[in-house]
């Protein structure tokens, strides 16, 4: 049963995850939160369901979702943040991205309807028990999906100079273009990849639970913000531990106490986290001073 | 006379009602160590930030190799082959020393942001190959091969000094900006920053100092440019400086 869950929650949180590094990695460039963020996430498990729904094969699925997100992403990059990053305050990006998000919620509502809706399994899992746990081949394909992703991440932030380039921006953006980055660009580059990442979520959340709805970016783009909180604002590695964390403990308290009460323990952990450590699990490594 | 490489006209610069700049004219020319002095607020910072897109004139005209700058953004600067250091270090201190001094070398890596997400995934180019080379290569050149790996934030006072100057070298720059670089240095350490100026500009390297330590001043360059409240009250050879009037007037108050 313990085990049962906590591969549970890993895969779920592995989803979280996902989006949570999208806020840190856009906070990290701009020390500004995106709050269509969870948006972006739904917008991309619907392209997943058209796709899905037009016979496409589910790794067409997932890449198709994650270069709409992606796209989106700069568009939103476009529209709510830049004419306003220079002049604007702090709030203003805060209600441009709700007027975002609110006017893509309407839109996927015109298309798509306002109930939710089925997504189709990507493949008929089979069930393998290993002594007591047993795992769905469809759970072990969110799980190792969500992981390679990060793994991904990772390698591409540490080691490439566009990766570089991203991290100097998080660190500095004035001396990284002193320094010959060219800044603008290096934001534009984060918006694709951590809309891309949400929209990877999007399908991969849309899998296991099998359906969903206009609004449920909504909640997931809230716990997502939370998460980025936990690890540590601006932290991609915090966002990560994060992610798994707040999922298992969903997971545990469906399994052990109350499923309808998933949210409310979630964030009553986060909370009690983020009281004993109030700058997050792994501190504030990849913030701009 | 040939083109100055850098040349700025009437420049002028206010913070409020604090005029910083007021219309500074000034010439620097190809090959040399030009050496800009003036008391503290004299404007010599903002003049720095002014060339290189760190911040925006309110009026004046700043040319660079013949071309007017002035309007560009500041890694289009950078790419033009003007870089800087700073009064207070600025390195990416989650990174080690290599990696500083690669993202100096960014410009200079052809295909731009762009090319790595286009390219084979994660397979190193042969330009990031021969960028990691000459990123060790100017290492060795500033004494802190041995350092490469080490967090910038683990280095001594001196060596992230040498670290900042290495990092704007790898962007091979044609003007070299430094601003203040012995600040805080010890006479030894100070001394090996002048065998590294000098080493520098032999190298072909235009040399724009900002600096209070007048022994440095008077050794290193060949021309120096007085500021004073936003505008140059004298330049001359440095022999003639010292005995300059105007320059003891601004420096001991009146």
């Amino acid at each position: 049963m313990f085990v049962q869950q906590l591969v549970n929650g890993l895969m779920l949180g592995g989803a979280y995850a996902l989006v949570a590094i999208g806020y840190t990695l856009i906070f990290g460039v701009l020390n500004l939160l995106h709050l269509a963020h969870g948006d972006i996430f739904m917008v991309g498990a619907y392209v997943g369901l058209a796709l899905a729904l037009a016979g496409f094969p589910p790794w067409a699925t997932l890449g198709g979702a994650m270069l709409a997100a992606a796209a989106l992403g700069v568009v939103v990059e476009r529209v709510a943040f830049r004419p306003v990053r220079s002049r604007g305050s702090h709030v203003t990006p805060l209600m441009t991205t709700i007027a975002v998000g609110l006017v893509l919620q309407h839109v996927v509502v015109k298309i798509f309807g306002a109930e939710p809706v089925a997504f189709p399994a990507p493949f008929a899992a089979a069930a393998l028990a290993l002594g007591p746990v047993t795992l769905s081949t469809l759970q072990l394909l969110i799980l190792g999906t969500s992981v390679a992703l990060m793994a991904l991440l990772e390698l591409f932030l540490r080691s490439t100079p566009t990766g570089m380039a991203i991290r100097a921006t998080a660190e500095n953006p004035t001396v990284a273009g002193l320094m010959g980055i060219n800044v603008s660009l290096a934001i534009v580059i984060t918006f694709a990849i951590a809309s891309a990442l949400a929209g990877a979520a999007g399908v991969l959340l849309a899998w296991n639970f099998t359906g969903l709805s206009p609004f449920f970016g909504v909640k997931v783009g809230l716990k997502g913000l939370a998460i980025m909180l936990l690890g540590g604002l601006g932290n991609v590695t915090g966002a990560m531990v994060g992610g798994l964390v707040i999922g298992v403990v969903e997971a545990l308290s469906v399994g052990y106490l109350e499923s309808s009460y998933r949210d409310a323990f979630a964030f009553a952990v986060m909370i009690l986290i983020l009281l004993a450590r109030p700058t997050g699990l792994l501190g504030a490594r990849l913030q701009s001073g | 006379m040939s083109e100055p490489l850098l040349a700025v006209d009437r420049l002028s610069r206010s913070f409020g009602t604090l005029v910083v700049l007021a219309g500074l004219d000034l010439s620097v020319a190809a090959g040399g160590i030009h050496a800009i002095i003036g008391p503290n607020g004299a404007g010599k910072t903002t003049f720095f930030n002014l060339v290189t897109g760190a911040l925006s004139p309110d009026s004046g005209r700043i040319r660079f190799g013949g071309s007017d700058i002035g309007h560009l953004p500041a890694y289009r600067r950078t790419a033009l082959g003007i870089c800087r250091t700073f009064q207070n270090i600025r390195l990416f201190g989650s990174m080690t020393a290599l990696e500083n001094v690669l993202l100096g070398l960014h410009c200079r890596t052809r295909g731009g942001l762009l090319a790595p997400l286009l390219d084979v995934p994660f397979r190193r180019s042969s330009g990031e190959v021969a960028a990691r080379a000459r990123a060790v290569a100017v290492l060795e050149m500033v004494g802190l091969a041995a350092k490469a790996h080490q967090s910038a934030v683990e280095l001594s006072y001196g060596e992230q000094r040498r670290l900042e100057i290495a990092r704007a070298l790898a962007s091979a720059p044609r003007l070299l900006l430094l601003d203040e670089p012995s600040a805080g240095m010890n006479p030894q350490e100070t001394l090996e920053l002048e065998a590294l100026i000098t080493q520098v500009n032999r190298r072909g390297v235009t040399i724009l100092l900002i600096e209070h330590k007048m022994s440095l001043v008077m050794k290193v360059s060949k021309i120096v440019t007085v500021l004073n409240f936003g505008q140059k009250i004298a330049e001359a050879a440095p022999a003639e400086i010292q005995r300059d009037p105007r320059v003891i007037e601004a420096y001991l108050g009146s």
